[in-house]
């Protein structure tokens, strides 16, 4: 896909003096591991989207474009994916907004701790956080607590506790940008918004929101992008109903069986992402000043 | 000359202010409380969250004489050891290579690093798992071919995990060596070599200390990543079960305390090495000008959830942040 000859590119080019060359084909172990645990697979997936389903399942090669052609007709159930994952992203969004605010505006001499407290959560087990939800809304959570109080609800296995999955997991990777954004905008064009008579709203209107764009961009691809491959959150919070891009390719892949469709699916939803981010990386350096290349975040 | 508008100073400030600080309060809360649950539970006697008896430590007990338990555990440790040795010394070396390397070679390099962390973790598993099986299928007759008598037979297990780990534990190594990189004081480069210091020393002694962080940061991460990863492992490990692994299959099956316990020990011990790069890469920081959403991004890059989960996919839009999950 991408580029299908560097490795080879690394042997061929290093006639730039003696010095460099034996630096440079230290490049070779790592370019290697590329060509063959990145490349060789994602080309592999390419193929066997282009086969056909075996009939006790697997993959029959063929040549034929109709596993593609099918995912148009067959996207209904992945309506999910972009209603939840854009939902998801939204309230991430709502939440991690004034949060990241909060951070860059008033955590004064709190603000590096304040920081690792919200990328402590990122590096802890994605695992163990939706299982804490499942823990909290199960059965024997939440619920029976509230049965006490004559209340009867539903909590673990319905879209809401999806949602609340999405929002808990991603808000860290919604605040990050948002807040590196704030906290690169220029402090005199508020001083100038205050002198210039405009109140705390006013300000944060006309030049907080619209300059901290950016980091709200980034905020939402980073949260929009992986939350449509989910997996570990349906499963475990939607009780495998609510279907994602992640849960239904599992299911092809490991349940009915269909290597060609799930590897169309795949191979759809990588170039997707691949777009999507180049599309934003090229926009990004367009944006900023040459010379500090994608500054954005 | 702008119109004199009232400023609304006073309460209506105050009480936004007020609003602010609270919810921020709150946000907080709703990160951490969860996971304090399962922590607390942990040492709960009873059965289930309704169930408070007071503290005990019979589910460690119990998840200790477990042997699926410890079996999960021991590969998961030596995944994410093996894990973390190769992704550190390919990461570097490539990252120290890329330097000296211009041109079409060196983007086509970055190119493929942003990749393997941008792909989200169930397309790298998947992927991985159908690459692998189509080439054992090839390469075992083979195999068969050349040792009749006792053919070894290839299949998925640990090394394959720790092959698929490897690809973007890499690159997010590669990553956060390169950021440090950049922020390096060239000056201290050119006296050394003006001190008619030989390029392998000037490095052995002026640039690997420098690095130095960045790469034990970088190793950290890589060991955490390949540790927490449920995804990518779900779809290469074969036969040989990892810690998260078996806590998917086991709380299927139903929530049980035993659960809570294996929670714990993972989170602390992710959360254990977590801290100590965290260190590092704030020491890293504040040796050179290295931007420090550069190095956060790419430390919350591989999180994720996505790969390591999902998460970990999730980290790594490249304008923006670096990388990658």
């Amino acid at each position: 896909m991408v580029a299908a000859s560097t490795p080879v590119a690394a042997k061929g080019r290093s006639p730039a003096g003696p010095r460099g060359a034996p630096v440079r084909l230290l490049l070779i172990p790592a370019a290697l591991w590329y060509l063959v645990f990145l490349i060789a697979p994602l080309v592999v997936l390419a193929i066997i989207s282009l086969g056909e389903r075996a009939t006790n399942g697997g993959y029959e090669p063929a040549l034929t474009l109709d596993q593609y052609a099918s995912l148009a007709t067959r996207f209904t159930p992945f309506t999910n994916t972009i209603v939840l994952a854009f939902g998801g992203t939204v309230m991430c969004l709502l939440a991690g907004y004034p949060l990241a605010y909060v951070l860059a505006t008033r955590a004064g001499s709190w603000k590096t701790v304040l920081m690792a407290l919200i990328v402590i959560p990122l590096w802890t087990s994605f695992l163990i956080r939706t299982y804490a939800w499942m823990f909290i809304l199960g059965s024997n959570g939440v619920p029976r607590l509230l049965e006490s109080v004559g209340i009867d609800v539903q909590l673990l296995n319905t879209p809401f506790a999806v949602l609340l999955g999405i929002v808990y997991n991603y808000l860290p990777l919604m605040a990050l940008p948002i807040y590196v954004s704030l906290e690169r905008l220029d402090r005199s064009f508020l001083e100038a918004s205050r002198d210039l008579g405009a109140g705390q709203v006013a300000t944060f209107r006309q030049i907080t929101l619209p300059l901290s764009a950016p980091g709200v961009i980034s905020g939402c691809l980073l949260v929009f992008l992986p939350v449509m491959g989910e997996y570990l959150i349906p499963v475990l919070l939607g009780g495998g109903k609510t279907y994602f891009l992640g849960n239904a390719l599992a299911d092809l892949f490991l349940q009915s069986r269909n290597w060609p469709f799930g590897s169309a699916l795949a191979t759809a939803f990588v170039l997707f992402v691949l777009v999507v981010v180049g599309l934003y990386t090229w926009l990004a350096r367009r944006l900023t000043a040459p010379g500090r290349e994608g500054g954005v975040l | 000359m702008a119109r004199p508008r009232p400023r609304p100073v006073g309460r209506a400030e105050w009480l936004i202010d007020r609003a602010l600080r609270s919810y921020a309060v709150l946000a907080y809360l709703f990160l951490f409380v969860p996971i304090a649950v399962v922590v607390i539970f942990s040492f709960n006697a009873g059965r289930h969250a309704a169930e408070l008896l007071g503290f005990s430590t019979r589910w460690y007990e119990s998840a200790w004489s477990n042997v699926f338990v410890l079996k999960a555990l021991r590969n998961s440790l030596l995944i994410a050891t093996s894990t973390m040795i190769l992704a550190t010394v390919l990461g570097t070396t490539s990252a120290l290579a890329l330097e000296s390397s211009r041109g079409r070679l060196k983007a086509a390099f970055e190119q493929l690093t942003y990749v393997a962390i941008i792909v989200p973790g169930i397309v790298i598993g998947i992927a991985a798992l159908l690459f692998l099986v189509t080439a054992f299928s090839w390469l075992n007759p083979w195999l068969a071919y050349f040792a009749p008598e006792s053919p070894p037979r290839l299949g998925l297990g640990a090394h394959s995990v720790v092959a698929t780990h490897t690809l973007f534990t890499m690159a997010i190594v590669n990553v956060l060596v390169r950021t440090r990189l950049r922020g390096m004081d060239r000056a201290l480069i050119e006296a050394s070599a003006d001190l008619y210091a030989s390029p392998w020393r000037t490095f052995r002694q002026v640039t690997f200390p420098q690095l130095l962080p960045a790469i034990v940061g970088g190793a950290l991460l890589a060991f955490t990543f390949s540790f927490d990863d449920f995804i990518v492992a779900f779809f290469t490990a074969g036969q040989d079960q990892t810690l998260p692994i078996y806590l998917f299959a086991s709380i299927r099956r139903g929530v049980t305390p035993e659960a809570n316990a294996i929670a714990t020990v993972l989170l602390a011990v992710t959360i254990g090495s977590m801290v100590v790069t965290g260190l590092l890469i704030r020491r890293s920081r504040a040796v050179g000008p290295v931007d420090p959403a550069r190095a956060l991004a790419a430390a919350a890059g591989g999180a994720g959830g996505g790969r390591a989960g999902s998460g970990s996919t999730a980290a790594a839009v490249p304008g923006v942040a670096v990388v990658p999950e």
